[in-house]
């Protein structure tokens, strides 16, 4: 069983996608197959003054995910999410958690690559 | 002694006043620069540099050999500078506030010391006075550890004696950058200007610095302009305003060539020797306060 994980703004799967992967509210943790699915609170990760995308990386990666749907992942979050082998999928803003989960189902998603993460130039 | 010279708002004219004291003062000085994300007090004092060197904070660096993923060190850090991937260990460098936490906590001792370049500290000598300064590396976003190793410079370096009177060149802002810079300064001057923005930061100013319980007065610079808010505010306030700089475009002028405003007409270096004065006499009035 592949298990993903998708930020959420509430705890059903009629909630609308988080756009923000660090501070989004919750994550819902999904199995695509039959769309059974937990809720996990990120209140902690939102109220952090700085950490907030490694935080919800360490939380996602603890409910041993294979992928995380969200709006948008900062370059450190990626980073730790890469690590962690998970794989990101960003731009899912303004629908369902039910329908991110259906477009992942149906296999038209574009995993992003490190290079396109943004971040300060080194 | 020590005085910082602060402000809420910036552009208010802390190095300004600053550049003047230091250049009229009378007694052995040291002046320092804290602003160590955009340092240009030297613009002024034109100081002579005899010494340059790097300033490093510790960061950890993980054997992954010796780590068994317990989490201490990444549950540990109020920062997520290290962080535990199910088997993978990630250190942030740049995140780190080098508090030593997580190599203290390892059970393992999988966690030795590495470092993080902070920026650069200069240290040199204008007139017959000291001169120093810190400059934050482009990069980094923590200033408050390089302003405390430029602080710590001040016990560390010998030509320092304990009479030797410092004069800090604060960061603008009430953040943590300039409490870091004022935090054991004897005195605190805050230079403003009579606008609204000028009123709203000082007030911010005040209200940051009341805990650090220590005497404070109010340079304004650019005096005639806006209204007077200032000074209703400074009463209620109990902020003695120490002198007024006029606002006008000859000292505008001088300043823009990198001169000392203080050099620059009677009138000035008159006023700032009176400055000088009203900082000695609000020192010595918290002492005698305290003394009672």
């Amino acid at each position: 069983m592949t298990k993903i994980a998708i930020s959420s703004e509430g705890p059903t799967l009629l909630d609308q996608v988080d756009p923000r992967f660090g501070r989004a509210a919750g994550f819902i943790i999904a199995d695509p197959e039959d769309m059974t699915s937990t809720y996990i609170d990120n209140g902690a990760s939102q109220a952090r003054a700085q950490g907030a995308g490694i935080q919800a990386a360490e939380t996602v990666a603890r409910h041993d995910v294979s992928a995380v749907l969200t709006g948008y992942v900062g370059p450190k979050a990626f980073q730790a999410l890469s690590a962690a082998g998970i794989k990101v999928a960003q731009d899912f803003g303004n629908i369902s958690v039910k329908e991110a989960i259906e477009r992942y189902n149906q296999g038209n998603i574009a995993w992003v690559k490190l290079s396109q993460t943004k971040g300060p130039r080194r | 002694m020590k005085i910082s010279i602060a402000s809420g708002k910036g552009g208010t004219g802390k190095t300004m006043v600053t550049a003047s004291l230091a250049t009229i003062w009378r007694r052995p000085l040291v002046a320092v620069d804290l602003d160590v994300e955009e340092p240009n007090l030297h613009l002024f004092l034109k100081p002579s540099i005899s010494d340059q060197w790097a300033a490093f904070m510790e960061v950890p660096k993980v054997d992954e050999s010796r780590c068994d993923f317990c989490r201490q060190c990444s549950d540990l850090c109020q920062f997520k500078a290290i962080s535990v991937l199910n088997s993978v260990v990630m250190v942030f460098t740049e995140m780190c506030h080098g508090c030593g936490g997580c190599i203290a906590v390892c059970p393992k001792k999988a966690i030795t010391s590495d470092h993080r370049m902070l920026g650069e500290i200069s240290l040199g000598t204008f007139q017959t006075k000291g001169f120093l300064m810190g400059r934050l590396r482009v990069g980094e976003s923590m200033s408050p550890p390089l302003i405390k190793k430029v602080l710590e410079e001040l016990s560390c370096q010998k030509i320092f004696s304990d009479k030797t009177d410092v004069l800090i060149d604060a960061p603008p802002g009430v953040s943590c950058p300039a409490v870091s810079a004022v935090i054991e300064s004897d005195v605190i001057v805050l230079v403003t200007e009579p606008t609204p923005f000028g009123l709203f930061d000082l007030r911010l100013a005040q209200q940051a610095f009341i805990p650090l319980d220590k005497p404070m007065g109010v340079v304004i610079n650019r005096a005639g302009i806006g209204n007077n808010a200032i000074y209703q505010f400074c009463k209620k306030a109990q902020l003695p305003v120490l002198a007024e700089i006029p606002y006008q475009r000859s000292i505008a002028e001088a300043y823009s060539k990198g001169l000392v405003i203080a050099r620059n007409s009677k009138k000035m270096s008159n006023l700032f020797f009176q400055l000088t004065k009203a900082i000695f006499r609000l020192a010595a009035s918290e002492l005698k306060v305290q003394h009672a």
